[in-house]
């Protein structure tokens, strides 16, 4: 039953495969730092990144709502824990209690988005939602006076770093021979939420819940006189995507030990639903490959540019930061033109997007 | 049978449906005005009248997509004020629509599925940690959806999407996406529109099987020759008000129908 099922062939490759992946992730890192130690920080932003497309692929792939103020999860789920671990206010719960309550926060404001929406569907939907990720982000900005709580433009430092079990995170440390960076170590425990939430995406997707998004997606009024509650099943959808969001803050206010305002803007919203878009909507494995490329291509682009010029003209001639930007809106025009449901689409997008006489 | 066309036999059992007195507006324009009658446990009743009489409007009222302006429902003895579809859908009213509302994109086994929700329980703590209870919940929805289907007359199209079945089979469809609900009655929204003669004939003999099976109908119809075939009695409606009730054999003849369906009587208005 549903899109995963395709995946599912003989359970012997099935499992061969895993360990085959499970292998390659674990070692990774090491290989990453023997390239450079920033690939591997750009891979943990990119597992940062995937988590929370995978977020907004409940909202946007499954639920068919469009979010356009995603990030703002993603801004409670960070604030909350800098909050509840930094000298802000002296406060230094561990990461463990701290996580849950930031997805809980993120929850409750994915509901206070979801309830005033819940008429709009589409393009007003969009502007609703851009409009709430703005004021969750301006917010930020201003809570500094009279009450000192975000400390305002000025972020939050000295985070506390994840430490559990006499491991700490902020610092290296040397295990079985094997030198861990802390960027190493983030690695892990980043990878280890990863899979949490690709399992709870997948088997939402086949369950009662999911096929309840999908009515929903294909036509609202069909569902409501099927008997869904659409007002419940469109607060869970927002709710869940939120949680995920707030996860994957939590994790960057621990990893980066400083959060401002300025990493929860408008871009980073539309970078993640680009990725949501890019990888295929509804489809997990689609957003994680989208998620991956959308932050790996930029970052090889910001290596390869100005090398690259120098060899073809001697010298540097455009700013490698536009040459950049443009290549990467290129790539995202030409994909659209020719992989409109996205690079690994899901089963329904697909029929959505070709005209019934081309499907057999 | 009745031989007397004038009666209106009043329903033996207790009622399923009563409706009181119903009226709709939508701004200057009065879709429905009170607009009466009930239908029998077990019965299959039939709404009959001209484009734009009020039927559609009528099946949204009770179905609670509309809300009435004036007058009661009642269904099973409950009142049905302010009821949203989905609960409406969980008392046990099932719909079909008169422009097929499938969910194109998806199997016809997944449109039956969904169909399910509504008498299964799996919440997201249940579908993440999918344990034994859910998997077999799942299972028993799917093994119910199949059995729809057969029943339906479409079991080997369950893998195909909805959009690509054909009229008569989307049309089973919708009929066994709302039998999946449980209903107790369900009201079909123009079920033979589209279909030829041959699948007339075999949706006549499912919607008969469906009324053995206990289950009380409520059939908006265009077809005078179904109609008349199967229904036990027929409401006809014209601009929004009841203009007659009763036996089929008995409005075939009156005359206020007749006129409705074909203007000022002429000698030669018997069709």
């Amino acid at each position: 039953m549903g899109t995963i099922g395709a995946l599912r062939s003989s359970p012997k490759a099935k499992w061969a495969g895993v360990a085959l992946v499970v292998m390659s992730l674990l070692v990774l890192p090491f290989a990453l730092a023997y390239v450079g130690t920033a690939w591997v920080r750009i891979t943990n932003f990119a597992i940062l990144f995937t988590m929370l497309a995978l977020g907004l692929n409940i909202v946007v792939g499954f639920a068919g709502l469009l979010d356009l103020g995603y990030i703002a999860f993603y801004a409670v789920g960070a604030y909350t824990y800098a909050l509840l671990a930094s000298p802000q206010f002296d406060i230094h719960w561990p990461w463990w209690a701290i996580l849950p309550i930031g997805a809980a926060i993120a929850c409750l404001f994915g509901i206070l988005l979801g309830t005033p929406t819940l008429k709009l569907r589409g393009d007003y939907l969009a502007i609703v939602t851009l409009g709430f990720g703005e004021i969750i982000r301006i917010f930020l900005n201003n809570l500094s006076d009279p009450f000192n709580l975000t400390n305002g433009p000025k972020g939050i430092w000295s985070i506390d770093s994840v430490h559990f079990m006499g491991i700490h995170f902020g610092v290296p440390s040397r295990f079985a021979g094997l030198d861990f960076s802390g960027t190493i170590k983030y690695y892990y425990f980043l990878l280890a939420i990863l899979a949490l939430v690709i399992v709870v995406n997948l088997r939402l997707q086949d369950s009662r819940i999911g096929r309840a998004w999908e009515a929903i997606r294909e036509d609202e009024l069909a569902a409501r006189s099927m008997g869904i509650n659409t007002r419940n099943m469109k607060l869970l959808a927002f709710a869940m995507g939120a949680s995920f969001g707030g996860v994957a803050g939590g994790m960057f206010s621990a990893m980066q030990n400083f959060i401002s305002p300025e990493s929860f803007v408008l871009t980073q919203s539309v970078m993640v639903l680009s990725m949501v878009v890019l990888g295929g909507m509804g489809n997990v494995w689609g957003v994680i490959l989208g998620a991956m490329l959308l932050t790996f291509v930029p970052e090889l682009l910001r290596y390869s540019v100005a090398p690259v010029q120098s060899w073809l003209f001697g010298r540097s001639i455009v700013d490698p930061e536009v040459i950049r930007m443009l290549l990467f809106g290129l790539t995202m025009v030409v994909m659209m033109l020719f992989r409109p449901a996205g690079l690994l689409p899901s089963a329904v997008r697909k029929r959505e997007l070709v005209a019934p006489e081309d499907v057999d | 049978m009745s031989t007397e066309p004038s009666a209106v036999p009043a329903p033996a059992a207790a009622p399923i449906l009563e409706v009181e007195r119903i009226g709709k507006r939508f701004g200057g324009l009065t879709a429905l005005s009170d607009v009466s009658f009930s239908i029998a446990r077990g019965e299959i009743y039939g709404l009959i009248g001209p484009n734009g009489a009020g039927k559609t409007t009528l099946f949204n009222v009770l179905t609670g997509i509309y809300r009435q302006d004036e007058g009661r429902v009642r269904f099973e003895g409950g009142a049905l004020a302010a009821q949203t579809p989905d609960r409406i859908a969980k008392l046990g009213i099932a719909r079909t629509f008169q422009n097929i509302r499938l969910f194109a994109n998806l199997s016809a086994l997944e449109n039956v599925m969904i169909g399910r929700h509504v008498r299964t329980r799996a919440g997201v703590v249940g579908a993440i940690l999918r344990g034994p209870g859910t998997r077999a919940e799942e299972a028993a929805i799917e093994r119910r959806a199949r059995e729809l289907l057969a029943y339906v007359g479409i079991a080997s199209r369950g893998n195909l999407l909805a959009r690509h079945l054909s009229y008569g089979d989307q049309r089973r469809l919708e009929i066994a996406r709302a039998l999946a609900t449980d209903p107790r009655l369900l009201a079909l929204d123009e079920p033979a529109a589209g279909m030829n003669a041959t699948e007339k004939l075999e949706l006549r003999r499912l919607l008969e099987s469906i009324r053995s099976d206990g289950v009380t109908l409520l059939v908006i119809e265009h077809d005078v020759k179904l109609v008349m075939g199967l229904c036990d009695r027929v409401l006809v409606l014209d601009y929004g008000r009841k203009i007659a009730e009763g036996e089929p054999k008995a409005i075939q003849k009156d005359p206020r129908v007749i006129e409705a369906y074909l203007g000022k009587p002429h000698e030669k208005a018997q069709a």
